[in-house]
């Protein structure tokens, strides 16, 4: 697992540094997913760092974003975007808005060093919106590091069972 | 139900207004895909994706699965995917590399034209039966033809050559082809497939529509405008920000600066609507620079400048194919049911030039075009509130009439919007969906069958 292939300077040594254990990793991954199902979407980009990188892969074990397209791909440019986007009044695609409800399970920690760790962790996703409900599960990746308020994603890979799949369209972060 | 006319037909098409049924009847949605999808020439793959003898992809005509092949002499095959024994579907497979197809039910071979190669058991079969007549075969396409690069095939035994069908259409192909410094596309990145709870006709209905963009992706052009520059960036947003602060152009820049073309057949073009200095700053990106570089290298610089004045936005090639040569994207529309709809969307590498530009499609067709994009989400959120909407019985005609009174007629054949907010390539697809369902329906077999006949298998004269 190799991403961003450029890092992002936030990965160069980080003063607060230190050791993650499994069960800060996990409580943070229910805080960001909490925070999802709750709407509070500047939150949730207040957790990522300043040169963060959001990465949903259109195809399994998708080496690279950048000559392959994926279902989202996005710097810290088009991430701020994305959220400001979903707290527009006029996003017809969340008219009426999603509702979602996640689980996150299997937290493992799979690289660790001085300025932070990769976490792997299974999740699932209903997501209900105007009278159906679709199911999303997959695999998500976070990098953590220390940051100033505690700890920031530099950046997470989330892999979809379903990612080759038709989809109608996604909207609400993953 | 019985059949509907010709002039039933007919009677759905008014000027400057077509009746909601056309979105909505099942009937009518099974005679488009007998009637246009059944002799239509349709894009089925690009010839990139079946380099070599042996080479196969997975694609379909409407809903029928076929496979686009490179057979052993370097040919292109479209070949219908069921075995000629007890029908299985021969490939399950997207694509690969092969040398023969080989069906997992009992066995039988195929060539890679489809001709029977072998079968087990060959004993004890009706006289009707010859291994080596070409009907025991995994059949052929009646026509697959081939306009540089980019492959059709047609159902249909007879009608218009390819070239022909397309028209003057054909230079939007060119424009695409023409863009590679090496003179060639390549089929690369994925794919991205869509789904939405409407009509197939509505995707190519909107994608030449400049008339929307202000209203439907009003949150991405705020968002975007709104979006500081000064921001962490790998610059993959680069071009895809800029596209949608330019959607929030004001109606005058759509009225004055663009135009709309369309053409016999159904298909039309949305020109005029950026240039590459809006899109990609062209005198100040270094990867633009490059790629004029390689362009001027292989091409000279006159030639080069002609490329690139061509400045078109959406081609549509009726009835389901729309792409963009500026990105090198193309889509492909599937028709599943009258409110079921699969778009898959392809991009291409233009060959020789500088791979960063491959990454700049790649982050536009993210960023605007995909599954979960700014931009393309809010699009399919309409397509679904059409058919959300024509489930009512609100009004019985549906007005596709901006502009009417304006259409001029064009070089080629063609017919023009006064400006790009005319709804006539709309009114143009009409003309051509008339074209081919007005044709009286083929007789079904199935009416002329007697209700009981004895056995036929009894007293079939074994073949030893």
């Amino acid at each position: 697992m190799t991403f961003p292939q450029r890092a992002p300077a936030a990965m160069q040594p980080n003063a607060a540094g230190g050791a993650f254990d499994a069960a800060e990793c996990e409580q943070f991954l229910v805080h960001e997913a909490r925070l999802l199902d709750e709407g509070r979407f500047d939150e949730w980009l207040s957790l990522f760092t300043a040169d963060c990188r959001y990465w949903v892969p259109s195809e399994p074990n998708q080496a690279s974003p950048r000559d392959t397209i994926s279902l989202m791909y996005d710097d810290r440019r088009l991430l701020e975007t994305r959220v400001r986007r979903l707290a527009s009044p006029r996003i017809y695609s969340q008219e009426p808005p999603s509702r979602t409800s996640r689980m996150i399970g299997n937290v493992t920690i799979e690289a660790a060093d001085a300025d932070g760790c990769t976490v792997r962790a299974k999740f699932q996703l209903l997501e209900y919106r105007r009278e159906s409900q679709r199911i999303f599960g997959g695999t998500s990746f976070h990098r953590l590091v220390r940051g100033g308020d505690g700890i920031q994603i530099a950046w997470k890979r989330v892999d979809l069972v379903n990612c080759d799949a038709p989809l109608e369209g996604l909207v609400v972060p993953f | 139900m019985s059949a509907m006319s010709g002039d039933d037909i007919r009677a759905l098409v008014q000027p400057g207004r077509v009746n909601r049924r056309l979105y909505t009847d099942p009937d009518i949605f099974e005679r488009e895909l007998a009637q246009i999808f059944g002799s239509a020439w349709i894009y089925v793959g690009h010839e990139s994706e079946v380099k070599n003898p042996g080479d196969f992809l997975a694609t379909r005509i409407g809903r029928k699965p076929l496979l686009l092949v490179r057979d052993a002499d370097g040919k292109i095959q479209l070949l219908h995917n069921q075995c000629a024994h007890r029908g299985s579907m021969v490939v399950a497979s997207n694509g690969g590399h092969t040398s023969e197809f080989r069906c997992c039910y009992h066995g039988w071979t195929y060539h890679l034209d489809g001709r029977l190669k072998a079968a087990p058991l060959l004993n004890g079969y009706p006289a009707h039966f010859d291994p080596k007549n070409p009907e025991f075969a995994m059949l052929s396409v009646p026509r697959v033809a081939s306009y540089r690069g980019f492959v059709f095939g047609s159902l249909a035994e007879h009608g218009q050559s390819l070239e022909d069908y397309l028209g003057f259409m054909t230079t939007s192909f060119d424009d695409m082809v023409d863009r590679a410094p090496d003179g060639e596309l390549e089929v690369a990145g994925g794919v991205f497939k869509h789904t939405y709870k409407g009509n197939w006709k509505l995707y190519l209905e909107n994608l030449c529509d400049a008339a929307h963009p202000l209203f439907v992706h009003q949150s991405s052009i705020d968002a975007a405008r709104q979006q500081s520059d000064e921001v962490n960036s790998d610059g993959s947003g680069e071009i895809a920000i800029r596209q949608m602060r330019q959607n929030g152009a004001p109606y005058s820049f759509w009225e004055e600066n663009v135009g709309i073309w369309s053409y016999p057949n159904g298909h039309s073009f949305l020109g005029d609507y950026h240039d590459d200095a809006k899109l990609v700053a062209a005198l100040n990106d270094p990867v633009f620079r490059d790629y004029i570089a390689a362009m001027e290298a292989r091409k000279g610089k006159e030639a080069t400048k002609k490329v690139l004045e061509v400045r078109r936005w959406n081609s549509n090639v009726y009835p389901n194919l729309s792409f963009m040569s500026q990105f090198q994207q193309l889509r492909v529309v599937h028709p599943i049911s009258v409110n079921e709809t699969v778009v898959h969307t392809y991009n291409y590498r233009l060959k020789g030039a500088p791979a960063r530009m491959f990454e700049n499609t790649i982050s536009f067709a993210n960023i605007v075009n995909g599954t979960g994009s700014l931009v393309l989400t809010d699009d399919l959120e309409i397509y679904t509130r059409i058919g959300l909407g024509l489930s009512s019985a609100g009004s019985e005609w549906l007005e596709i009439g901006r502009g009417y009174a304006g259409d001029l007629p064009a070089e080629h054949g063609g017919r023009r919007g006064k400006n790009s907010t005319s709804e006539v390539y709309i009114r143009n697809m009409f003309d051509a969906w008339l074209g081919f369902m007005a044709q009286d329906a083929p007789e079904e077999a199935s009416s002329a069958r007697p209700a009981r006949v004895p056995s036929p298998h009894a007293r079939a004269e074994a073949r030893q």
